[in-house]
């Protein structure tokens, strides 16, 4: 389908000269890098092209503890900085990551698979906004509506996902530091160049020894940050199931808890929407990342009656995206994370295929190496079947019709999550009555996927809890 | 003692979906003073009688949750003003159930009828205090507001039978969430009168459920209840708190946990704010705006 455009597009790839990739990384414990005890070392890979990236150390038990105890070293002088002080720390870090943000776009993209065009114009920018917000409370805590003088936990413990590496890192570390923590923070397994290239930034900004600390590692690396006794603060992104096991972990204690999970976000489509508008942002929903973004729009509900016109345009339109190498910079659609992650997509479009709903995909030629999977579109689809259950975290919509406001409602509610949802409608009083009756945390109205440092973000339900961004951010992180 | 006139005992019953059934397991525990004096026999309430209370509360949220805050501060406002007009009776039960001389619980009755009056005013005043308009970097209308996150399990206090269970309970309801409270298990006296005051104050049945019994026995099916959106661990000692915080990450039910309050302080938002979502809307501006215009 790729033809049906009168030009072919020639390659515009982003040069990676701009990227100095070492061999191989140690943890960035109390300033400084440093081998994982015993030398346990694992692979990062590039998932575009399987190549190997770099090595980097996998922290055991005991690494873990150390970064822990350097980041109750520099607590003490850390949290009583006078908090503009601190501030400037932050609009330094800010300035350098505006200063390398196309540096660190290449590596997020070799790194993590995306197209470059997201991590230049979407990622980084939002990095960058996030320290510079965060900054600004950084002196102004007494004013932020928690009482006069809150105070600081302690050691934050966080650990965060592969579909956005910096700006998880981001969101998890401005507001503990302009809040007066310190962190530990776990980048994912097959993710973990950018945060290991945040601490280079750390020690350009001289940020004191021990304020940050990055330990890279899998899952037992995270659970032992989780566990250690003299974390005070947990924030977790990632997968509902992990955040459960946090959760019963942390039971009993006095560590304070966030957790950003996963999300089945509902996408209503009704009759008066702007269609084309409506097919930009159902794309955006559900292909922006590959669909790994956990409030993805994966359920498409729209109304019976435009429905057919609705599907036709979309499959038009999704037979345009250019799918392939995520370094060039017209590449719609990049590498699904890993290999692992692909399966999982896999086993799930499959199962849909399997319990009879009806499987489309534009013609897509896939590379030979890496990890891809076509943008997909289910019809035919009904609550019950898997694909409209359970999050996919990949570039499959799921297609279900409705012909009231209300079935709208119930058929979007209807899901243990409650993260996101958009509604597109050209009529001001429908939005605001069925955003009002949407259980999720996040409504967009006649736009999808739009991110902001001042915006509080987080889930209803089995979505997690805590808000990240805005005001109400800084609530995670201090003693209120 | 001729003129001794025999009193009418109370048949103390429980509070679900705005009726006051016994406990479905008919089963009823003592309940006794501090100095071990027989005052009544309380429910026992089973597991049973704890779901019914969860399918009371849910099916109550749609239309509590959705009333004005206006109307839900009235009706706050509307038991305090019943509980004044019932102060005698809970003064005398409050001083049987803690041991309390009657100065000292009127005391505690007057500063329970006020807390009603504080957390009536809340009611549609919160959003504006922990809500409002995100100035997002671009053409977008952006609003944060407020929601309440649903049935609220709520293990009142076990010292205090009387203000701290309206200091636990009041705020739940006054952000338009729906409660199951499980009284103190030893002093239940107070909470079970309690109801009959709700019952006469406008408040919709279902809206607060309140049992009385062990809450080793029920809350554990509470905090495991997929139907249960958040738990006040309030009057659970640190092996309960514990077992049912992990029971709770079932569905990642919002947990507030147990800590030292001194209920005769007026309260801050934390309680208000434990049981809410946030909910952040975006809608799409032309680029005019007031701000922008030229006159």
């Amino acid at each position: 389908m790729a033809s049906a455009s009168a030009f072919e597009y020639a390659p515009a790839p982003e040069s990676r000269s701009v990227v100095d990739l070492a061999p191989s990384y140690g943890l960035f414990i109390d300033g400084e890098f440093t081998d994982a005890t015993g030398g346990k070392v694992f692979k990062t890979v590039s998932p575009s092209t399987e190549e190997v990236l770099s090595e980097v150390a996998e922290a055991s038990e005991e690494d873990v503890d150390r970064a822990v105890k350097a980041a109750r070293r520099a607590f003490e002088k850390w949290s009583a900085l006078p908090g503009a002080e601190r501030a400037k720390y932050l609009f330094r870090i800010a300035r350098i990551i505006q200063e390398r943000s196309r540096e660190l776009a290449v590596l997020e993209t070799l790194d993590n698979g995306k197209p470059i065009k997201e991590t230049r114009d979407a990622d980084l920018p939002l990095v960058a906004a996030h320290f510079f917000y965060y900054a600004g409370w950084a002196d102004k805590l007494d004013h932020a509506g928690f009482g006069a003088e809150p105070r600081p936990l302690g050691v934050a413990g966080q650990v965060i996902p592969w579909n956005f590496p910096l700006l998880m890192l981001a969101w998890k570390i401005a507001p503990a530091l302009a809040t007066g923590n310190t962190v530990v923070l776990k980048p994912a397994e097959t993710t973990p160049l950018s945060a290991l290239f945040f601490a280079d930034i750390c020690r350009q900004a001289g940020l004191p020894k021990g304020v940050v600390n990055i330990v890279t590692g899998d899952g037992r690396t995270g659970a032992a940050l989780v566990a250690h006794p003299d974390v005070n603060k947990v924030a977790f992104t990632g997968s509902t199931a992990v955040g459960k096991a946090i959760a019963r972990t942390v039971a009993g204690t006095r560590k304070k808890l966030t957790l950003e999970l996963g999300g089945k976000g509902a996408n209503i489509v009704f009759d008066d929407a702007p269609i084309d508008q409506a097919v930009e942002g159902i794309v955006n929903g559900i292909f922006f990342n590959q669909g790994q973004v956990c409030c993805a729009g994966s359920r498409l509900i729209v109304q019976e009656s435009i429905q057919d016109e609705l599907l036709d345009a979309l499959k038009r339109r999704l037979s345009t995206l250019r799918l392939g190498d995520p370094l060039d910079k017209n590449t719609d659609i990049g590498a699904i994370n890993s290999a692992e992650q692909l399966a999982r997509i896999t086993a799930l479009a499959d199962a849909g295929e399997a319990e009879g709903a009806e499987r489309w995909s534009p013609a897509c030629e896939l590379p030979d190496a890496g990890y891809w999977f076509a943008p997909t579109l289910f019809t035919n689809v009904t609550q019950a079947h898997t694909i409209a259950r359970e999050e996919i975290f990949g570039p499959v919509l799921s297609v279900l019709s409705f012909r009231t406001p209300d079935e709208a409602v119930a058929k979007a509610n209807n899901t243990q999550y409650g993260l996101s949802a958009g509604i597109w409608s050209e009529k001001g009083s429908r939005i605001l009555a069925v955003a009002s009756k949407l259980r999720a945390g996040v409504v967009w109205s006649n736009t999808f996927n739009k991110f902001d440092p001042t915006s509080p973000f987080g889930g209803y339900k089995e979505s997690g809890f805590g808000r990240e961004g805005g005001r109400h951010g800084l609530e995670a992180y201090l003693d209120v | 003692m001729s003129d001794a006139r025999l009193s009418v005992f109370k048949t103390y019953k429980l509070y679900v979906g705005g009726k006051f059934p016994r406990s479905e397991s008919g089963r009823v525990y003592e309940v006794t003073d501090p100095k071990n004096n027989w005052l009544a026999n309380a429910p026992l309430s089973s597991r049973k009688d704890a779901r019914d209370a969860v399918v009371a509360a849910r099916k109550a949220f749609g239309g509590w949750s959705g009333a004005t805050a206006y109307n839900r501060g009235q009706v706050l406002y509307r038991v305090a003003e019943m509980l004044e007009g019932r102060r005698e009776q809970f003064v005398r039960e409050v001083a049987e159930a803690e041991g309390l001389s009657k100065s000292k619980a009127a005391a505690v009755v007057d500063a329970a009828i006020d807390r009603w009056v504080w957390y009536a005013g809340w009611t549609d005043k919160i959003a504006q205090v922990v809500g409002g308009a995100n100035p997002v970097a671009g053409p977008f209308f952006n609003l944060s507001s407020p929601e309440p996150t649903g049935v609220v399990a709520v293990l009142a206090p076990q010292e205090s039978s009387f203000l701290g269970l309206v200091s636990v309970l009041a705020p739940v309801i006054a952000t338009g969430n729906t409660a199951v409270v499980i009284a103190a298990e030893k002093a239940p006296l107070p909470a079970l009168s309690l109801a009959e005051v709700l019952d006469t104050s406008d408040v919709p049945g279902g809206v607060v459920n309140i049992l009385s019994g062990r809450p080793s026995e029920i809350a554990p099916s509470l905090a495991a209840h997929q139907d249960v959106n958040a738990i006040d661990l309030a009057g659970a000692d640190e092996e309960l708190a514990k077992e049912l915080e992990i029971a709770a990450a079932d569905n990642l039910k919002r947990v507030l946990r147990p800590r030292d309050v001194d209920f005769t302080a007026t309260p801050g938002t934390e309680r208000l704010t434990a049981f809410l979502e946030t909910k952040t809307v975006w809608h799409t501006t032309g680029a005019l705006g007031a701000a922008g215009s030229s006159y």
